[in-house]
């Protein structure tokens, strides 16, 4: 049984002991143990259950390649599912727990799906759930719902703190291992400024496991003196616990950094680097894969170097007996640490017929028994391997001998992390001694320059043995410092490249399954994805069902799919797809690598992004005075605006009439801060304007206002407002609140790219002004009792506007009117604006002067058919269809709009065009949205002949008031339509004119 | 996330600093221009695997646009160049010749023998 060693583990401390649970019971680690080996310390060898078939599983791995050990850590709003064992670093109070399994870990109902797994082969799904169609939607989708993915999300908001941190770098270096600190090393003392990531808790990689020596020294004092060196150089900075998680475009990467605080206290939990490299050096080391056998996902079935790893790192037995399977020499590694160890090694199985080197005779020097041309028919045991059948590797499958174990360790060749290389189009060669994918170093990703700016260093470029590896990761490391330019140094030292030895390994056979040639009854019980449980069977099944290209062999049997993207699977899967479609492992490809390496958590990628920070509010001058008189805050645009003021105890509904009433019976007064305004200045302004409206702008007066209109280049109506002619070069243009930026963004576009000849400027002015809307028939009587400038009718006619000081604040004021009232807007300095809307309402008092907000903007406008952008225009629609023909010119040679308007389905008449609705029965409000029901077409469904685009109850006409857009709408006046209501009978109503309030406007003229 | 330098102000910055545009080049059609000239200039616009020329704005930035020429599979950038023009320069040209032997640019992107800037 696994158990804790009492020597080795040269990561653990064995004096600080680290209590834990896991599954609710204590347990006891040391620091430094991540939580998988604390659970094989325990002897938990059974860490989960698998994802479809919910088969017991155990840690395949040792580091983030892991499929199978995925755990919940800690609990409630701060827990994170799927987090993996192999990686995750015990801490004293840890709180763990297994995944995917109801009732229990050990006893768990969903293994039922495992004695159906005949009945669940490749595309499964795809073949089985289409008929009939109501199943789907009230039987197969509730269920496999609630029987699908991995994990349990958290049950509240995250309590932790999560980080972005921007950082430029000439070189990033992606690993801490021997081959990335090597790297660093040359590119350090070159003088180039290098961030060296490395994603465990600890430096120097695997080499010290692997017995390499490096300078005449043993790999992990030549690792820590590296370490120290690089520490000593200003230029470099060292980071462990951090993840180079994606490469993109022009050397940019994330790197996910674990920030070192215990579990269970909250505060800072990640943070997410962004970092801009000239290079990115990717020496991302390589991964064990599995060998596919029947059973090789029983628990204790492990990748050799794990099974060495845990045994070096953190002096942990898998087990007591453990049979090694391999195809190549590094495996024969692991049969002599343990043998080393005083464990017991009763055979190795190597699919070779004639092994040899120093590795395997040193195998034979220590007594153990080495049998060629064999391997694992089958594996025994249920939530533990309690032993395996073996066989002839180029038999029929058939077993000659049973050998009882608790672990089996397998040597199935090693993969190189080609991941960064290939997140942003750095391409792979095949390379057949090796078996393996390894970066191609003519073709690498390429930065803005044209340059490659990966390069893959040491094992991560395909060097599979140490000398070699350590010579590629020093001139990789050159090679990144090569064209920088001025180094930061001044006087660099050039290093000499590090000299490693270790054993010389013979040649691999590349073999993927055991036997060779798998008999269907053992390749449907073999698994190469332990995590979406794809067998070997099922590669072959898609293969013959014609998923030849591997992209979609991969999304028809979820090979390589989910959280471990198949890093220990998608060799063996792509070989025997190839063999199933006898071609060449090259020939079929790799599936696409995509960032990132590992699951990020949604904390770190949205940092400190949430809340109040996820978008700032925008609040005008006059916020917190509506704040404190009852404002009913609704969002426009980026800004927050008062829906509505409600008084104690006041329903919104009642509100909004109270204001409608107050504006159309007294006065009342609007923030309108929000609109936008544009300063358009130049000599060529009105000329400019006249391109950009579709009404002329040229010939209006200064003290003048005119109402606009503009279209995008297809003619469709997408912005109005009020431009006022403050002088001869000069124009101050309204926008709609959501409208600012985009319309100065639109004025930009066009005077740079197409009218550039033209001189104008213009500047966004909207958050200079504060302006307060004072409407109403006692508006004049209000602004003139603060007295300053005069504002009778001759003075300031509707459509005019005067420059002043109004209650000794400079102003400006418009005689315009959305409510149909007559209507002044004031605009002062933005930091006079709460000193103006004060004295408003203070010499309003005594008239009964109330504030109102957007809701009663809008039905005040509705009433009297003015349009809203956005309500009554949706993108397709024309100011022909809004009857705003008047407000389009047909004088100017060109406008923009005006050649798009001209099309023949904007002059189509039956286009849908705007006009009022008043319902039979006048308390009946129709529904937004609703449509106009007609003739029934042929699948006896009502056609739709257009829909209502505002709504409201007017309390001023005191009945139900609507504008639509129909059919032919005012050539059909008087007619009546019938307008959906949901399930309900539709609501009849009359088309009228959309002007239902004062249509000769003798109130705002007045 | 490409890097971009702006022609206008020099600075060197993330993508998300700029805006893009679409196709550059493209010519106005505008009153008295057929259906076919106005559904061009509207909606139809090269898709190549290759050399593209291109608007962006550096909208977080000057504000100003240029124009950016930039191989749209290997993400190299040729050249940067002021919005103000009506065909690419010859020196960006040269660049992109330099890189790309052999490679020519479509009629609609060559130099014109005399600026046509609307009068």
């Amino acid at each position: 049984m696994a158990r804790r060693l009492p020597d080795r583990g040269r990561l653990i401390d064995r004096a600080r002991p680290a209590p834990f649970r896991w599954n609710g019971r204590a347990l006891s680690g040391f620091e430094g143990d991540t939580l998988a080996s604390a659970l094989l310390a325990n002897g938990e060898v059974l860490m989960g259950r698998s994802f479809k078939y919910h088969r017991p599983r155990g840690a395949v791995a040792s580091g983030a390649e892991e499929p199978n050990a995925l755990a919940a850590i800690g609990a409630g709003a701060g827990a994170v599912p799927n987090t993996r064992a192999t990686t995750q670093p015990l801490r004293t109070g840890l709180e763990a727990a297994s995944q995917n399994h109801w009732p229990s870990l050990e006893m768990d109902v969903g293994e039922l799906n495992a004695f159906a797994a005949p009945l669940f082969p490749a595309g499964f799904y795809y073949k089985t759930f289409i008929h009939p169609r109501q199943a789907w939607k009230h039987l197969f989708e509730p269920v496999i719902r609630n029987a699908a993915g991995l994990g349990r999300a958290p049950d509240g908001p995250d309590p932790d703190r999560y980080e972005y941190f921007y950082a430029t770098y000439d070189v990033l270096v992606a690993g801490g291992g021997t081959s990335g600190l090597a790297a660093a090393l040359a590119a350090g003392a070159a003088g180039a400024r290098v961030l060296v990531v490395e994603q465990s808790g600890w430096w120097g990689g695997r080499a010290a496991t692997d017995g390499v020596t490096i300078d005449g020294r043993p790999a992990a004092d030549w690792a820590a003196d590296a370490v120290a060196r690089l520490s000593d150089m200003p230029n470099v900075t060292l980071r462990l616990n951090a993840q180079a998680a994606g490469v993109y475009d022009h050397g940019y990467a994330l790197v996910a950094e674990q920030a070192p605080r215990p579990a269970g206290a909250s505060g800072l939990r990640e943070r997410l680097w962004r970092v801009r490299a000239r290079r990115i050096v990717a020496a991302t080391g390589a991964i064990e894969r599995p060998l596919a056998f029947a059973g090789n996902d029983r628990p204790g079935v492990m990748l050799a170097s794990a099974v060495r790893d845990y045994l070096d790192l953190w002096g942990v037995a898998c087990g007591e007996r453990t049979v090694l399977a391999a195809n190549n020499d590094d495996g024969y590694r692991t049969a002599l640490a343990l043998n080393a160890a005083g464990l017991e090694v009763p055979a190795i199985l190597d699919a070779r017929d004639a092994p040899a080197g120093p590795l395997v005779e040193a195998a034979r020097a220590a007594g153990i028994l080495i049998r060629s041309g064999m391997g694992v028919m089958r594996a025994l045991g249920r939530k533990q391997v309690s032993g395996v059948e073996i066989g002839r590797i180029d038999g029929s499958g058939r077993a000659e001998d049973r050998i009882a174990c608790d672990c089996v360790a397998m040597a199935g060749g090693w993969s190189p992390v080609v991941h960064l290389w290939s997140h942003c189009g750095g391409k792979l060669l095949w390379d057949d001694g090796e078996a393996l994918f390894r970066p191609d170093p003519d073709r690498p990703p390429l930065s803005h320059d044209g340059a490659g700016f990966v390069i893959a260093a040491g094992t991560a470029a395909g060097r599979l043995q140490a000398p070699t590896a350590m010579a590629d990761a020093h001139a990789a490391g050159l090679r990144a410092v090569e064209g920088l330019g001025e180094p930061v140094s001044p006087s660099p030292i050039p290093a000499a490249s590090p000299v490693a030895d270790a054993e010389a390994e013979g040649d691999l056979r590349p073999v993927w399954t055991s036997p060779a040639r798998m008999p269907p009854k053992l390749a449907s019980k073999a698994f190469l994805d332990f995590q979406n449980d794809v067998k070997v069977a099922d590669v072959q099944l898609a293969a013959r069902e014609g998923y030849e290209s591997v992209e979609h062999a991969k999304r028809y049997t979820t090979l390589g799919m989910a959280t471990d993207q198949g890093k220990t699977s998608n060799i063996a899967g792509l070989a025997i797809l190839a063999e199933a479609r006898g071609a060449a492992i090259p020939e079929v490809g790799t599936t696409t690598f995509r960032p990132p390496y590992t699951p990020l958590t949604l904390g770190a990628l949205a940092g400190e992004a949430r809340g109040p920070l996820f978008k700032p509010v925008r609040k005008t001058p006059m916020d917190a005075w509506h704040d404190r008189h009852g404002a009913h805050w609704e969002p426009v645009a980026d800004w927050r605006r008062p829906y509505a003021f409600l008084r104690d105890g006041e329903r919104v509904k009642d509100a909004v009439t109270r204001e409608i009433v107050t504006v159309r019976e007294r006065v009342g007064m609007m923030d309108a801060s929000t609109l936008g305004k544009l300063l358009v200045k130049g000599p060529d302004a009105g000329r400019f304007l006249d391109l950009l409206y579709t009404n002329m702008m040229s010939s209006l007066k200064p003290g003048k206002c005119r109402y606009g209109l503009m279209c995008t280049e297809q003619g469709f109506l997408f912005d109005d407002g009020v431009a006022a002619r403050l002088s001869e070069d000069a124009f101050l243009v309204h926008t709609t609140t959501g409208g600012a930026d985009r319309v100065h963004a639109w004025m930009e576009e066009w005077l740079q790219t197409e009218w550039w000849d033209l001189k104008v400027h213009v500047a966004n002015l909207t958050e200079q002004y504060a302006q307060i809307a004072v409407a109403g028939p006692k508006a004049r009587a209000v602004l003139e009792k603060l007295g300053g400038m005069a504002l009778d009718g001759a003075a300031l006619p509707f459509l005019g506007w005067a420059e002043g000081e109004l209650a000794g604040i400079p102003a400006r004021v418009y005689r315009i009117s959305f409510s149909g009232e007559l209507s002044f807007e004031l605009a002062v300095p933005a930091g006079r604006g709460q000193e103006m809307w004060d004295k408003v309402a203070e010499a309003g008092a005594e008239f009964g002067i109330a504030p109102y907000g957007t809701e009663a903007m809008h039905v005040l406008r509705a009433e009297k058919g003015f349009i809203m952008i956005g309500d009554e225009t949706d993108g397709t629609v024309t100011p022909l269809d809004l009857g705003l023909g008047w407000a389009v010119s047909k004088k100017k040679t060109d406008f923009i709009g005006k050649r798009g308007m001209e099309r023949s389905d904007l002059v189509r008449p039956d286009r849908l065009r705007l006009v009022g609705l008043e319902t039979e029965d006048p308390a009946e409000v129709i529904p937004d949205g609703a449509h106009a029901l007609e003739d029934l077409r042929e699948d006896g469904r009502a056609r739709t002949a257009g829909h209502v685009t505002s709504t409201y109850w007017s309390p001023t006409l005191g009945r139900s008031i609507a504008m639509a857009l129909l059919e032919r709408g005012p050539e059909r006046i008087g007619e009546v339509v019938r307008m959906s209501n949901g399930a309900d009978a539709p609501i009849p109503a009359k088309i009228v004119s959309p002007v239902f309030f004062d249509p000769d406007g003798e109130r705002q003229n007045g | 996330m490409l890097l971009l330098t702006c022609p206008h102000c020099g600075v060197s910055a993330e993508e998300t600093e700029f805006h893009p545009g679409g196709e550059a080049h493209l010519k106005r059609f505008g009153p008295g221009a057929s259906d076919d000239a106005f559904a061009g200039y509207m909606f139809e616009r090269a898709n190549p695997r290759g050399v593209h020329f291109e608007r962006w704005r550096h909208v977080f930035g000057c504000g100003k646009w240029f124009h950016l020429a930039r191989c749209t599979a290997s993400l190299e950038v040729f050249g940067a160049y002021p919005a103000d023009v009506t065909a690419p320069p010859e020196e960006i040209l040269a660049k992109i010749r330099a890189r790309r032997p052999g490679w020519e640019p479509a009629p609609a992107a060559k130099p014109a023998a005399k600026p046509e800037g609307d009068a």
